[in-house]
């Protein structure tokens, strides 16, 4: 029977030749993640069912990324109750303040994530990692305790999107521009239980952090997973941070999908979502009214990666931002902060007027470092701008990649770059 | 097994942040996640809020985080069971690992209306409006979520 990627991917985890759309399965892990705020909730659940051990030590990873360096006494005490279950079970992927990151942009690096493995994590965003052609799903903490129990979860098959993607981005156009392009088409229910499957030959112009950012947000149309097709760009990513064998999994091509998409991304142009829903998008050109903004936030699982510092870097070089905005700049990884600091794209944030913090997911989520009062307004690279999510319920985020974000803050208007 | 209560009824898009504000995501405590249930959505539930309550939304409730902390907080501010016209996905699943009950119904979600008298029967899948004497069919759970429902949640049924 013909497949999808994600299809494939499931069926070799239940040890079954095919699957099909709406069965149920019990399927083996690769990877079962936590950070500090479900964790704990997965910890209460595994310690009251009696649980007193782990399927694989090598398979878990705890990443401390929401709430860290620690804001509250609440946050340190769940920080320390995750410290003393990695420690008691000998974790091997815990991940504190010091060697942390955001654990979306931590794991890829790491090479904790191959192409064509399974991973579940207590975290909607772990759909990221079908960037590098694995499946992977965000779940709760209950699933979290028990796939930490067993290594198995289970799933209902998902149908598919396909995104059949041509040409190449214009110049400050990018992987955050698409998704939102997508999400704006689509709707935040747009596949709702689905997966959304990337291909075709556009795929060759797309970085593996611009994949990561595309396939971050699948969740933000509703989506089981986001997956792309693996390439020479994926090979090359995981040469060196991934030492085992993996298997690389391709749709059959009668395969059915309950939606075909073909996207020209020549014709993606800089997009903006507005608040309150990821789908409220409007495309910079298109703004003729001056939306002053309070704060800009560049950073995330989203757009915490290298190459977004790099571009955001370009634009503010030089530059100050504009009086009266704060522009906070959120490094996803220790080793990306490095590297910042190295190429000099510290100095250059820091001479412009911006902040430059340690990793945290923080303002994201209305967290800590970055809050909004009531009546202010931000420009982010994040991926959600619910109501209060950055901050007061009377506050507003407008979502953007990080160039259209380092232009605004420049500008203290929401603006394009181009 | 069935559910009985007053309605307090949603739009579309009810995501996890409305549900439980992240900045409460400090403790996992479920009668501290309850005293904040809904707060940035309807400042009043929880003043409101009686045990046996019934939620009734539109579609994708519960869209966005994966934080299980959202049905927790719903489940332990008394809420006995959430009526939607669709769910997001991570909410589903996770209502059905805690023991909260859900039910997909587009023509309930559509027709009953906030301070409504609804009854409801798992075994069925059948809503009554008590308030407005009509029934509407939701579609029961499969056998598979019923056998988790049935062992008392997720972990208790992986543990026999």
């Amino acid at each position: 029977m013909a497949m999808t990627m994600s299809q494939k991917i499931l069926a070799k985890h239940a040890g079954l030749d095919s699957v099909r759309e709406g069965q149920l399965i019990r399927a083996k892990l690769d990877m079962v993640l936590g950070n500090d705020i479900t964790s704990p909730v997965a910890i209460n659940e595994f310690n009251k069912a009696g649980f007193t051990g782990i399927f694989d030590k090598d398979k878990i990873s705890l990443v401390m990324d929401h709430f860290t360096p620690n804001k509250d006494i609440k946050a340190a005490t769940q920080c320390k109750q995750c410290r003393d279950f990695a420690g008691k079970y000998d974790i091997t992927n815990y991940y504190d303040v010091g060697d942390m990151g955001i654990e979306h942009a931590l794991l890829p690096e790491k090479g904790l994530i191959a192409p064509g493995e399974l991973c579940i994590g207590a975290d909607s965003h772990t759909c990221t990692y079908g960037a590098l052609g694995a499946f992977s799903t965000g779940v709760g903490s209950t699933d979290m305790a028990a796939g930490m129990v067993t290594g198995e979860a289970w799933f209902k098959v998902p149908a598919a999107i396909k995104f059949n993607l041509t040409g190449s981005f214009n110049k400050y156009v990018t992987g955050k521009d698409l998704i939102l392009h997508i999400i704006g088409m689509i709707g935040v229910d747009g596949a709702l239980y689905k997966s959304m499957e990337f291909t075709g030959e556009g795929l060759k112009s797309i970085s593996m952090d611009d994949r990561l950012c595309i396939a971050n947000m699948a969740i933000e149309a509703g989506a089981k997973n986001g997956i792309f097709e693996v390439d020479e760009i994926t090979l090359e990513y995981v040469k060196g941070r991934v030492n085992r064998d993996f298997e690389i999994f391709r749709a059959d091509d009668d395969a059915v999908y309950s939606q075909i998409i073909d996207i020209d991304l020549s014709a993606v142009k800089q997009t903006v979502s507005f608040p309150h829903l990821p789908e409220n998008t409007r495309t910079v050109d298109g703004i003729a009214e001056d939306i002053k903004i309070d704060q800009a936030v560049i950073g995330s699982c989203t757009n915490g990666r290298m190459s977004d510092m790099r571009i955001a870097a370009e634009i503010l070089k030089d530059k100050h931002i504009a009086k009266g905005v704060r522009c906070i700049i959120i490094p996803g990884t220790q080793k990306i902060y490095l590297d910042c600091v190295k190429e000099g794209l510290a100095e250059i944030f820091i001479n412009a007027g911006c902040v430059f913090s340690t990793p945290t997911c923080g303002p994201c989520l209305g967290g800590h470092m970055g809050i909004l009062a009531a009546g202010e307004r931000a420009i982010s690279t994040t991926n959600r701008n619910f109501v209060g999510r950055m901050g007061h319920t009377d506050s507003e985020v407008y979502l953007a990649s990080p160039a259209v974000a380092a232009a605004s803050a420049i500008a203290g208007k929401i603006t394009g770059i181009g | 097994m069935k559910a009985h209560g007053t309605v307090h009824k949603y739009g579309d898009n009810v995501d996890t942040d409305v549900i439980i504000p992240a900045r409460y995501l400090n403790t996992a405590d479920h009668k501290e996640l309850a005293s904040h249930c809904m707060e940035d959505i309807d400042k009043d539930f929880v003043k409101n809020v009686k045990q046996g309550d019934i939620i009734v939304a539109n579609m994708n409730f519960g869209c966005g985080s994966s934080r299980e902390h959202a049905p927790i907080a719903i489940k332990a501010s008394g809420i006995s069971c959430v009526i939607a016209s669709t769910f997001a996905r991570i909410f589903y699943r996770n209502s059905i690992n805690i023991g909260l009950a859900i039910l997909e119904c587009d023509e309930a979600a559509k027709d009953i209306e906030n301070g409504d008298e609804v009854e409801v029967d798992f075994d069925t899948g059948v809503i009554t409006n008590v308030t407005r004497g009509c029934t509407y069919k939701a579609e029961p759970f499969p056998e598979f979520i019923k056998e988790i429902i049935g062992k008392g949640g997720l972990l208790n049924s992986i543990k026999q």
